[in-house]
Order: C-alpha cells, then structure tokens, then sequence
C-alpha cells in the first residue's frame, strides 16, 4: 500500500479534471475508500444521535434557514454595519472584489509588518484563493496550524473535506508524514504520541511567528464581532498571540444580530461535528489595547458571490455555514470522498458552490455528480434545498450546449432532443418502442437479456445487465384487453 | 371509486407487468380503472439532466390530459416526486396562470400506488398473497420526497406468508440517479455495489420497491453477478393471490 494518501489533487476548478474523471483516481484506491467511509459514517452517527436529542431541532433549522435568508435579503446594509461598527472599535476593513484582489491585500498587509513568516488557522476560504502557493511565491512561508491542515501540509496533500479536511487520512498514514517530516522515526501510532509530535511542532510557532490568518465562521453585524469555532485550541492560540491578526471571510458569513449566534452556534456544533457545542468559542470585537493583537484587519471577499445572490434560486446557496453534514450524508462522496470534485469545497454544497463561484466557466460536471438523492437537503441546518440548485444549475449547462454548433455530436443532447420530439406525441412515443424494441433485438441474448450495448447503452452495460423490451408494451395490453371485454 | 392510471413511460415500455399488477390489484379492490392512451411521460428525465423547456412541455402535456380526472395513481415514486416538487417551480417560470390554477386543482388528486392504497382508498389488507422473503428497497423520492414513511412496510406486514427481512442503511440511495448512471457510471455503479452488499444480507429472495428505476439498476446488475435475488415491484406482490398466483 502506498503511504501517499492521493496523486497529487488538483482542486483549482480551471485545471482539475471533470468529476467522472477525477472519480476514477479514488475509486479505484480502496485504502481512501475505506478511509472516507470509516470517517463519514462515523460523523454521521454522531450527528444523528444529537440531532435526535433535540426536541426542536425542525424549528431550529427553520430558524437558523430564516436568519441567513434574511441576511441574505439585506446583505448590504448588514455589511456596511459590520464595517462601521469593527472600524469603530479599531479593526481595519478592506473589501476584494476577487481573489487576486484578496491577495493582493494580504500581502501589502504581511509587507507591512514585514513578516516572512505567517501563522494560519483553518480557512478554507484561503484555501479558495489559492493563498498558500502566493505567499510562498512572494517569499512568506505561510504555517498551517489546524492539526488536519499540518498533516496535509507536511504531507503535501490537499484538503478533502472542509470540517475535517484529512478525513481520507488514516492514523498510520498520518504517522508516516510525521516520522518523515518531524524527523521522528520511532514515533507511534498512538494518537496520544502524534498530537504530542504536533504539539511541539506547534509551540514554536506559535510563540515565534507574531503575524495570523484567520477565516471567520460568522460576522456580526450588530457589534462588529467575528466569531471562529474550533475543536483544538490551535486557533484559540492563533487569535491571541500574534501582534497582528488578519481574517478573510465571504461576504455572506454575516449574522445581524449578536444573539442569532445562539441558534447558528448550536445548529453548527450539531451538525458538524456531533457535538452540544464546539470545545472552542472565539468571539473578538476589533482590538483591545493589552489584550490580543493590537492591529487587526478583515478582508470581506466577493469572488464571484453577488453573482450568486443575484439569482432567486441559486441564492439559497451563500445560507451556507459550512457545516460540512451533506458531505457527511451524501452516498456519492462517501465513494469518492472531496478530492475528485476539484475545489476546495466538495461534496453537495461544492457541487453547487463551485461552478458558481466560477460563474458557470469551470466545473460544469460538478451539477452532475449528484444522484439527486436529497440526503443533503435533508440534514442541511439552514435548508438549502440543494437538489433544486442542482437541477437548476444543470439547466444553466444546457444552455450553454444549446449554443454550440456541434451539440448534436453528443450522443446525450441528440437523444434527449429526440425523446422530446417523442414524448410530445403518443403514436410517435409508440413508433419509437417498436423501433426500440426491434433494435435491441440486436443486442438482446438467448437468456432474454442484453450485456452489451453501444455508445451510451454502453455506459449502462458495463456493471448492468439490462432485460430486453417485452414484446407488449402495457398500453398495448390494455387496448387488446379493453377490446376483449367489449 | 374511479382512477385514472398514469403509467410512466418506461413501465409502459420497459415493465408493463407492473402496469397489469397495478389493473389487477385495484380491480380487485373495487376501483374502477381508465387508461388516457395519449400519455407518455411526466418529464422528470429531461428536467433532472437540465432540459427545462422539454420537461415543461411535457409537464403540461400531463396537466392537460389529467385535468378532469377524478384522481390519477403512479406506480413510481420518482415520477410523482417530479410532479409535486418539480412542476411547481417550472410553471412558475416557464407556464401562465392558467396552467398554474389547473395544476394547483389537479395536485391533490395525483397519488403514488402506496398512499392510494393507504390514504384514498383506506386498505392495508389487500388480500395478497406471497410466501417468501421479502426486502424493501425505500427509493430517495419515495422517502425524502413523498415522505411515504411506513407505508409499504404496513402493506407488506398484511400480505400472507411473506417475511420482511430488514434492510440496512434502507435511505441510502442505490446509485441510479436516472443520468447519472450513464455520466457518472463509475460512482453509479460503486454506490450500487455498496447497496448491493446491503441486499443480499439481508438473505431475501426478493428486493422490492414502488420504483421500478431503482429496480431496473439494482436487478441489472444482480443479473449480472448472477446473484440469486430477484427485483420485483410492489405491486406485483399485493397483485398476487393464492387464487389468482403472480402476475405473468
């Protein structure tokens, strides 16, 4: 077995491959496989139980769905607030209309405080950015310091998942990068003796590097506050060590009010991790002299997000508060687990963030990597009706075939086109199932059944049998027997 | 009681023996059965792969030809999902009021076999026959969607000499996903093999379902691995009699 959790994962959707491809890498890795399934299953029956100990969990995601609609609805005005009132108490706020805008702004920030060396608590919206590889490029050595995040630093891989993101990394193999990459040959698997590596890995950083990236779980507007919850407390030491402290949020992570965070804090714990509420709580509130860091910036990153909310249905998409549970729940993650969507954001809520953030340019076979099976919607705390965005999105790609002259090359568009033509009128509908059936006479063997077809069909045949058409379709039964009663 | 059967298009084509259950079955429970031959399809295929405007030309067909109809039953879950969650939203974009007040009539009126049985005509007993061991595949739409909930289970319990044998892990998808087993095939037909496993634990004879599309894929791929467990629609258990014997 190789030690090397995956290939090399590509998750910029302009260069990753498309989903069925992508797929292929994971599924035929059955060390990854178990490991996705193992980890998902295991998050799941945590979520469940605590799920089911609450009595009102229904009216709290109706809630919880309420409030980041209704943020969604006034999203400028709240933002505006937010700025006024985080300025008011000492925090500077830059707005990025993109990535490289973001980037740029963190940088000028590090190049003021000339540092060369950064601290970073999990933010999967830098990983959106892709600010890790641009730092290192402008020479600042940017140190993760979520536990999952060192693995898959050291280990040169990419996150899988945005709440747990080495879930497809067992604990031997999490030991492996560590004796190579700490030096350790001796160490154990015990996952006793591995927090214990990253413990000191850690400490020095901590106490050497005075400069932090953070993301933000939510931004309220009512106080100016940012909040960041955590199981580890490595981002508890993120947030008060250094001198000076830099978040990056999406424009969508506001809350209005201070005490919405007693629904978002309780339905987030919940689903994400199976927990009453996460081991650690961050809520700050611009600087305090004495206290923390004494400069403090945000970055409020558009990047594609106000396209979104500029669409009625897609819109429910930015209610997201990155739980991660559709992951958890979703049958066709737990095969392929997050690398195969290509985006930082994989499972049902990538599917359908990702081709918008890239406004529909990249990533149009991520609409498609659903069996739209509804388990997402199902669990989602805030009730992103994920299916419908899929199905909705999934039309947005079609037009987009509508408009190419070769459509009618792809074996799919033609046959839908032809279905169409056929559904539209009953005695054409049923020229084509005797067509149908005489063709797949062709194909259809002794046993009655058909192993292989062509083309398309041959997609079907390659796990699947398929039993050759009956030779009375039932309107036919129907008529001869209606016939005969007569 | 009269009803107007909605037979898919690929139960007509594909499984019309589930068709002629569905005509015995209620027969026998005193329901008085007509058949629109101009039907063809609800349009659930093109609007899942994200052909909008032929979905809503067929959805309307639908409304159309069943707006008079004293109440209309389908045997696939799947289908009436698309109807209930589905026709809405593309009336509203695509449709004219019209058609969006003769939908709003006729929605309370479209049933899945399952509730027909339990809400409208009020039976659970249907005087079915069937000595074997029986599993219950509970499709997506016909959990998360219809929300069928027990049901099937209820409808089975009463039929004579059959064992349910408890299915795990019974909301997860089995990987058809109608398309996406031919775009995604692989991931397709990984999730089936994890269903699969499910399955024959289960040690049945039969896999059944109120979806013959999960069925097609499930039963495809049994044939396959030449497995010895058969597929075979609900209602072609509660159509089966002592009397009368299974359905040809």
């Amino acid at each position: 077995m190789s030690n090397t959790p995956t290939s090399h994962p590509i998750l910029d959707p302009a260069l990753a491959p498309t989903f069925p491809v992508a797929a292929l890498n994971v599924l035929r890795n059955p060390q990854l496989r178990l490991n996705v399934a193992h980890a998902t299953d295991i998050i799941q029956a945590k979520r469940g139980r605590l799920v089911a100990e609450k009595k009102d969990w229904q009216q709290l995601r109706t809630a919880a769905s309420g409030i980041r609609a209704h943020v969604l609805e006034n999203l400028g005005a709240y933002l505006e607030k937010f700025e006024e009132r985080c300025t008011a108490a000492g925090g500077v706020v830059h707005w990025a209309a993109d990535a490289a805008e973001a980037r740029q702004i963190i940088l000028e920030i590090l190049q003021e405080e000339k540092a060369s060396e950064v601290i970073k608590i999990k933010t999967m919206t830098s990983a959106e950015i892709q600010l890790n590889p641009f730092l290192e490029a402008a020479g600042i050595k940017a140190f993760e310091t979520d536990l999952a995040e060192i693995i898959l630093q050291l280990g040169k891989d990419e996150p899988s998942h945005i709440v747990v993101p080495a879930l497809h990394v067992n604990r031997s193999q999490v030991r492996e990068i560590f004796a190579r990459t700490m030096g350790l040959p001796n160490l154990s698997d015990d996952p006793h003796a591995l927090t214990d590596a990253a413990r000191h890995y850690l400490r020095r950083k901590f106490l050497d590097i005075p400069t932090a990236i953070s993301g933000a779980n939510f931004l309220v507007a009512e106080t100016g506050s940012v909040a960041i919850v955590e199981s580890e407390g490595n981002g508890r030491m993120c947030l008060t060590l250094p001198r000076t402290l830099i978040t990056l949020a999406g424009i969508e992570k506001i809350l209005p009010r201070f005490q919405d965070l007693e629904v978002m804090l309780q339905i987030l714990a919940r689903s994400a991790t199976g927990e009453r509420m996460n081991p650690y709580n961050s809520l700050w509130t611009g600087v305090t002299h004495g206290d923390g860091p004494e400069r403090f910036h945000v970055i409020l990153l558009d990047n594609g997000r106000s396209g979104i909310l500029s669409r009625p249905v897609e819109r429910q998409t930015l209610k997201c508060i990155r739980c991660a549970a559709c992951m958890n729940a979703c049958p066709v993650y737990r095969q392929t687990g997050g690398h195969a969507y290509g985006s930082v954001y994989p499972g049902p809520i990538g599917a359908i963030l990702t081709p918008q953030l890239a406004q529909m340019h990249h990533a149009q076979s991520l609409p498609y990597a659903s069996s739209l099976c509804g388990a997402c919607y199902e669990v989602c705390p805030v009730k992103i009706n994920i299916p419908e965005v899929l199905i909705d999105l999934r039309a947005q790609v079609t037009n987009q075939e509508r408009r190419r002259l070769n459509r009618f090359l792809d074996p799919m568009y033609l046959g839908m086109k032809i279905a169409n033509l056929v559904f539209a009128r009953a005695w054409l509908f049923h020229a084509a199932q005797t067509l149908g059936r005489i063709g797949l006479r062709l194909f259809t063997g002794k046993d009655g059944w058909i192993h292989a077809l062509p083309s398309l069909g041959s997609r079907w045949t390659m796990t699947r049998d398929l039993r050759g058409l009956p030779n009375q379709t039932f309107h036919d039964w129907y008529a001869t027997r209606a016939k005969e009663s007569k | 009681m009269h009803t107007s059967l909605f037979i898919t298009c690929y139960n007509d084509t594909l499984f019309p023996e589930t068709g002629r259950a569905v005509v015995r079955l209620l027969e026998r429970l005193g329901v008085s059965l007509d058949f629109k031959p101009k039907q063809t399809c609800c349009g659930q295929m093109h609007a899942n792969t994200g052909f909008r405007a032929e979905a809503f030309s067929q959805a309307k067909r639908f409304v159309r030809l069943y707006q008079d109809a004293e109440s209309v039953v389908i045997p696939s879950s799947s289908c009436v999902a698309m109807i209930r969650d589905q026709y809405p939203g593309l009336f509203q974009e695509l449709g004219n009021q019209e058609l969006r007040d003769q939908f709003a009539a006729l929605l309370p009126r479209v049933y899945e076999l399952s509730e027909f049985l339990i809400d409208k005509l009020g039976v659970e007993d249907v005087g079915a026959s069937f000595p074997h061991r029986v599993t219950y595949h509970a499709s997506c739409h016909g959990v998360r969607a219809l929300h069928l909930g027990d049901r099937p289970y209820r409808l089975l319990s009463k039929v004579r000499g059959l064992a349910q044998m408890p299915l795990a892990n019974t909301d997860r998808c089995c990987g058809f996903g109608g398309t996406f087993s031919i775009k995604n095939a692989e991931v397709s037909s990984a999730m089936m093999a994890t269903k699969l496993q499910d399955i024959v634990a289960t040690g049945a004879e039969y896999c059944t379902a109120l979806d013959n599309s999960c069925l097609m894929h499930l039963g495809g791929a049994i044939h396959r691995q030449y497995a010895s467990i058969k597929t075979i629609h609900l209602a072609e258990i509660l159509a089966t009699t002592e009397a009368e014997g299974a359905i040809a």
